[in-house]
């Protein structure tokens, strides 16, 4: 076949394409794999009885703030990274601004404790689970988010990979705070940050093999 | 460049509407931009120029999707024209035959090439290859110029599974032409 011919194929029959692809798609992935990820948490892990008093703790909401803004920036990021060509340069910096403002608290709070309170800070009561767990519930949105990445047109596979791990890890995270009884930023800083970069990782190394096209 | 730019872009939005005529001629107008960009970059490989101009139109055609029209036109084909290069010369495990290929955007308009060597690959083989209820639609619709309603009576098939079996089988073809299938 000739590239003529080709061209000709192409655009005989053409018809409008409609637009907003990109949010389309993810607005689509999100509302089918963010519910799952919540009844996920409630039957496995369980919402925390004592949800109505914590909702009332400055640092709860500083908690749930971190992950939504890392959502935020996930969103951005795998949708970005979906269209060819368009520019990262807004990435690093909606990423970097709530890690950093999570870590400047931790700080705070550990050169606020007496010497010997500040591995509890670190650790909690749930440190050896809460990263683990985050990345099991990234699970639904990570297959959404790969999917919805699969059928629109990512030229950086690792990175777009990557972009979607931070999606369904942050979101994951935010839907953790419904059960998870930690408030100490150290704690946060640490092991949400973990929990997050689990699926970060997979996806960067999936993204080569599932996202070609 | 500029100037190729706006009239591209022009095209392509008026494509991305329906107007089939403007997007022949922004395809037909990427198929020499294309090729002029590719055919330097692939020096070494002079022969396999038209398969990845081709390939990259197929490329463009079923991401079109993707294009947004308040992002530069430039940025988006040249963002694809050089991941299909990237990926072709990987199949190749030939990086050595890459000249520059991580230049800047805006090259992909300062040259254009009417001068179409023959494609090695023969797409309407690999088309003959997708099964019927892809194939069908596309060769009714797509060759032969009919409509869907016409298109969807001759195959029995709906008006929206005559369109869906035509945007999965020219992504099927983009797949056969990657060898994934």
């Amino acid at each position: 076949m000739k590239t003529e011919e080709l061209v000709d194929l192409l655009a005989t029959g053409a018809e409008a394409v409609a637009p907003n692809a990109v949010r389309r798609r993810y607005a689509l992935a999100l509302v089918a794999s963010v519910p799952v990820a919540i009844a996920l948490m409630a039957t496995w892990l369980g919402v925390r009885p004592d949800l109505n008093e914590a909702a009332v703790e400055p640092m709860f909401w500083g908690k749930v703030a971190f992950v939504a803004l890392l959502s935020g920036a996930g969103l951005m990021a795998v949708a970005r990274l979906s269209r060819p060509g368009a520019s990262l340069a807004v990435l690093p910096g909606l990423l970097a601004a709530p890690v950093l403002a999570m870590w400047l608290a931790a700080a705070a709070a550990l050169a606020g404790a007496a010497p010997g309170e500040r591995m509890e800070l670190f650790l909690g009561i749930s440190s050896d689970e809460c990263a683990l767990n985050i990345a099991v519930l990234s699970l639904p949105v990570f297959v959404a988010a790969l999917w919805a990445m699969k059928g629109l047109a990512p030229t950086r596979l690792r990175l777009a990979g990557a972009g979607a791990g931070l999606l369904a890890g942050a979101v994951a995270a935010l839907v953790y705070t419904l059960h998870c009884p930690e408030s100490d930023a150290p704690f946060i800083g640490t092991w949400y940050v973990l929990g997050i970069l689990i699926p970060v990782a997979a996806g960067a190394l999936l993204g080569p093999r599932l996202l070609r096209w | 460049m500029k100037k190729a730019e706006a009239r591209l872009r022009d095209l392509l939005v008026g494509g991305l509407g329906g107007d089939a005529a403007a997007y022949r001629g922004f395809l037909k107008d990427l198929s020499a931009h294309l090729r002029a960009f590719l055919r330097r970059r692939l020096a070494r490989l002079p022969d396999e120029v038209e398969d990845l101009v081709q390939e990259t139109l197929l490329a463009v055609h079923n991401q079109r999707h993707t294009y947004d029209p308040g992002q530069p036109l430039t940025a988006w084909l040249h963002a694809i024209a050089r991941y299909k290069l990237v990926d072709l010369l990987r199949r190749r495990a030939r990086d050595d035959a890459l000249n520059d290929p991580l230049d800047d955007a805006l090259e992909l308009f300062v040259a254009s090439d009417e001068d179409a060597a023959d494609a090695r690959r023969d797409l309407a083989k690999l088309l003959a290859e997708l099964p019927e209820r892809q194939r069908m639609p596309i060769v009714h619709m797509k060759l032969e110029g009919l409509s869907v309603s016409e298109t969807a009576r001759r195959t029995g098939q709906s008006e929206s599974a005559v369109k869906v079996a035509v945007h999965r089988g020219l992504k099927a073809l983009a797949r056969k032409i990657r060898g994934a299938v």
